[in-house]
């Protein structure tokens, strides 16, 4: 049994009977308490942490070629990162293929760095003291999208093929459960234990779904990207494993992302 | 003898370590140095002991302590807890989470000039109730708040 | 040598607002890696914060404080332009300080 002294003291006092009434928490305002738990830890974003690591890199001479990656065309000409986060994925003529963010920066560190793929793909996601410089870079380079108006364009056809697949694979039933991304993310209202799931076929929640990503993770304590969220979903549908960078991935972050449109960027966030 | 030793032993003339650097004017009194930790009240594994290491047997319960903190914590990892003391001469602010391993989580000292209102977050292994020790003008007083702890779920 | 931290010192109405955040791990040392093995223990003991040489906030932490850590304080008496230093210290005597000016 718990010692009294300290709890009688308290429930003597007026001011804490009233403490006590209000911590009555009935369900709904469970959900309340758990929305200011969020909203607490928005200050002091532990991302800041990566956002400043990411700065570093863009602006570092590395690789053997031993340049910087200033010059890197994030769709808005060489070296503009403002606002270059709200229009991808899109198509770069260089390449001939539409790319997210994360493959674009691969794609930069190779043919401007002259780094091998392998070694440019050596650590995507990191844990700990192995630092992932992708999640760093991509920390940086969204940050400086924050407050921007999603505007994903569907222009060339490549654009257009990528946001059918995306589409198609967003609803395809698969893998030992018969789960789709629709299955969890096609309804409103639906939690799991009591996390919210946004409804992805919907405007406001495919707004929320993708303009809060990347986010630092606090159950990871690791800063986690948009490529991490796509390969830890289908790892939790128990899917095959999504490859980097993958075609498939690309196509789910064009269709994602351009659901997206009209709302403002809302990343780096900070989640559970 | 080797000679390091030998040199150490005429500096110190087996006075402590704190006494050289006050006499040498390289510490002021009141001053500690920065590797100053309470192991023993770090260690304890329950809330009287953590009180007893700390000399704050039995601190009296104050209004006068805030304890800011949500209700409920998604995930025990990251709990930002804020304590501000209204009382008047607060020396100190410690925060002892009873459930946690030891419960003796941080503590801070408020020099004069310093307001007595400390924002941090905090790992907690399970739902407990947390408690803001507080040292002011000499004597201890206490705050508690219930915090739980919860699993979120898959994404997000 | 240890990441730096991110330091923000922001004056309003005569106090200083301090927010800190470090890069550190925070590690417990009950916790165990894939294999098995327990990760040891390596966190933050000692943080000093001072403005122009004196000390405005000292603490000591044991390791259930979260990664990452956060910190926020204010203090009276502090212009524009003067200096913050944050300085930690952890477990295994690794150090790292920076400094913030007030804007």
């Amino acid at each position: 049994m718990k010692p009294p002294s300290i709890s009688t003291l308290l429930a003597a006092s007026g001011a804490a009977a009233a403490l006590f009434a209000a911590a009555q928490v009935h369900p709904q305002s469970a959900v309340d308490e758990i929305a200011k738990y969020r909203q607490q830890l928005q200050d002091g974003n532990p991302a800041e942490l990566w956002e400043a690591r990411g700065e570093g890199l863009w602006k570092q001479k590395r690789g053997p070629k031993n340049a910087s990656l200033e010059q890197c065309n994030l769709g808005k000409g060489p070296g503009v990162v403002k606002g270059a986060y709200a229009e991808l994925p899109r198509h770069f003529a260089d390449a001939d293929r539409v790319m997210d963010l994360e493959t674009r920066l691969v794609h930069c560190m190779v043919t401007i760095q002259g780094m091998k793929p392998e070694d440019a793909t050596k650590r995507t996601f990191g844990s700990g003291s192995n630092r992932s410089d992708i999640e760093a870079l991509t920390a940086w380079i969204t940050s400086e999208s924050k407050g921007v108006v999603m505007n994903v364009a569907l222009r060339h056809a490549k654009e257009k093929e990528a946001y059918k697949l995306g589409e198609k694979i967003f609803y395809f039933r698969g893998g030992p459960h018969d789960f789709a991304c629709a299955t969890c993310h096609g309804e409103s209202g639906k939690r799991i234990r009591l996390q919210d799931l946004p409804n992805l076929t919907e405007k406001a929640g495919a707004q929320l779904g993708y303009t809060t990503w990347p986010a630092y993770r606090v159950s990871q304590g690791e800063l986690r990207t948009f490529q991490w969220r796509l390969y830890d979903c289908f790892r939790q549908q128990r899917f095959p494993e999504l490859i980097f960078g993958s075609e498939a991935s690309i196509a789910l972050t064009a269709f994602l992302a351009r659901n997206a449109n009209g709302a403002a960027f809302n990343a780096p966030a900070i989640k559970r | 003898m080797n000679q390091s030793r030998r040199n150490a032993l005429r500096a110190g003339g087996g006075a402590s370590v704190l006494a050289l650097l006050f006499a040498a004017g390289i510490l002021r009194p009141g001053e500690t140095l920065a590797a100053d930790w309470n192991e023993a009240a770090f260690s304890v594994k329950t809330l009287p002991e953590v009180l007893r290491a700390l000399g704050a047997q039995s601190p009296a319960s104050s209004d006068a302590i805030q304890i800011k903190a949500p209700e409920i914590a998604e995930n025990g990892a990251v709990v930002p807890i804020g304590v501000e003391s209204r009382l008047p001469g607060t020396q100190s602010i410690t925060l002892l989470i009873e459930k946690n391993p030891q419960p003796l989580t941080a503590s801070f000292d408020i020099p004069a000039g310093t307001e007595p209102n400390v924002s941090t977050r905090v790992k907690m292994g399970q739902s407990s109730d947390v408690y803001a020790l507080v040292k002011a003008d000499g004597k201890f007083y206490m705050a508690k708040k219930e915090i739980k702890i919860t699993l979120g779920g898959c994404g997000g | 040598m240890a990441d730096p931290m991110r330091i923000r010192v922001a004056a309003r109405d005569g106090m200083v607002n301090v927010r800190v955040l470090m890069s550190h791990e925070m590690e417990t040392g009950q916790r165990k890696d894939g294999a098995g093995n327990l990760v040891p223990a390596h966190y933050i003991r000692n943080v000093t914060a001072t403005h122009q040489g004196k000390t405005v906030l000292s603490a000591q932490w044991g390791p259930a404080v979260a990664k990452n850590p956060f910190l926020e304080f204010s203090f009276k008496g502090g212009q524009k332009g003067d200096k913050v230093v944050v300085t930690w210290e952890d477990n295994k005597g690794e150090k790292r300080s920076d400094e913030a000016t007030i804007n």
